[in-house]
């Protein structure tokens, strides 16, 4: 861990293509914002879809930032999970089996807005049908490791210190025998109930442009990928 | 019956809204992604839960208010997300007398 640097993160941002997203939340504008900030690696992770991750991983090349494809998954207990992979194209295969898996509610515009796929040139491409949040994906937080592993992918809790669809929130305690090794944390403490020996995981779960944090949350990987990441993960 | 009479009747605090909406079933569960596709239109829904989502499910769902049993609070996010578009109640008792209780006035 010696030669490792502290990279500025930030690992759980959202798209357009969000619900409660801002629509000038393009993926392009904002792994520009992120690069504006200083950051040295961002996450995308959209509710229950990576449609927008291509774009994403596109817009991050150009502009010479780490990227990380991934998911925000709302297990069948409405826990949020963060999803990661090492490849834009395995994170969709990943979101699209959990898209599938949602109830078919449709999203109403009006009230949460428009879901927008953007295409790897920033052109829109097409809208999602199925409202992203609020619903709930078939698979449980005990399965989900093992469902992300099989996409050569990992996952832990997201907002471990929220109210609103966080693992401690909604459960009450945090389960023995859950295979992550990271929790996820808003704010700059980890809540009592967190199990000494995870790594945390502070992030901003932007919204919006603006919510995205100057200079980022440091964390010390190796590189600024999917590797640097697991790595740092699997260390004692 | 209005979501006011009901919330008088059965002795809940009116936490947010004037309940002028009619009331005709009432429907209870936790689990948001569940209510969200099967709570019916127009009845009073009891929870536990009281955070922002809440309020976009009963938004969603058509609801005409949401009861929040046990004592429970509403976050402010919730408070402020429901002015003016949900009608929030507040029931002291558990989530089964608190729906009895409506159906009782139903």
């Amino acid at each position: 861990m010696n030669d490792a640097a502290m990279l500025r993160t930030d690992l759980h941002i959202h798209s357009c293509l969000s619900p409660c997203g801002d629509g000038a939340s393009t993926p392009q504008d904002l792994v520009g914002m992120a690069k504006l900030c200083g950051l040295d690696l961002i996450a995308l992770t959209d509710h229950n879809t990576a449609q927008n991750c291509p774009a994403a991983a596109a817009a991050a090349k150009e502009y010479g930032i780490g990227f990380l494809p991934g998911v925000e998954v709302t297990t069948s207990e409405d826990i949020h999970m963060v999803c990661l992979f090492p490849s834009a194209g395995a994170a969709v295969d990943f979101g699209d089996l959990i898209r599938q898996s949602l109830s078919p509610v449709e999203n109403r515009p009006e009230i949460f807005g428009v879901q927008q796929i953007v295409g790897p040139d920033g052109e829109p491409a097409g809208t999602e049908k199925i409202l992203l949040i609020n619903n709930a994906s078939r698979y449980s937080l005990d399965e989900l490791p093992t469902l992300c592993a099989g996409y050569g992918g990992l996952c832990y809790p997201a907002h471990v210190d929220r109210e609103a669809n966080g693992l401690l929130a909604v459960l009450g305690v945090w389960p023995e025998g859950l295979g992550v090794r990271a929790a996820e944390i808003r704010g700059e403490t980890p809540p009592a109930g967190v199990p000494k020996g995870l790594k945390i995981i502070r992030a901003s779960d932007a919204h919006s442009l603006a919510d995205i944090p100057e200079g980022g949350f440091p964390l010390p990987l190796r590189s600024a990928d999917f590797e640097g990441l697991r790595q740092w993960l699997e260390q004692k | 019956m209005t979501v006011r009479e009901l919330s008088e009747r059965c002795g809940f605090d009116l936490t947010c809204g004037e309940g002028e909406r009619e009331v005709s079933s009432v429907y209870c569960c936790d689990l948001l992604s569940i209510v969200m596709g099967r709570a019916p239109a127009q009845s009073a829904w009891v929870t536990v839960i009281g955070n922002v989502n809440s309020i976009a499910v009963a938004t969603l769902a058509e609801v005409s208010c949401i009861v929040l049993a046990e004592g429970f609070s509403y976050d402010a996010d919730a408070l402020s997300a429901a002015k003016g578009k949900v009608t929030l109640l507040t029931s002291g008792l558990p989530v089964y007398e608190t729906a009895c209780k409506i159906g009782a006035q139903l």
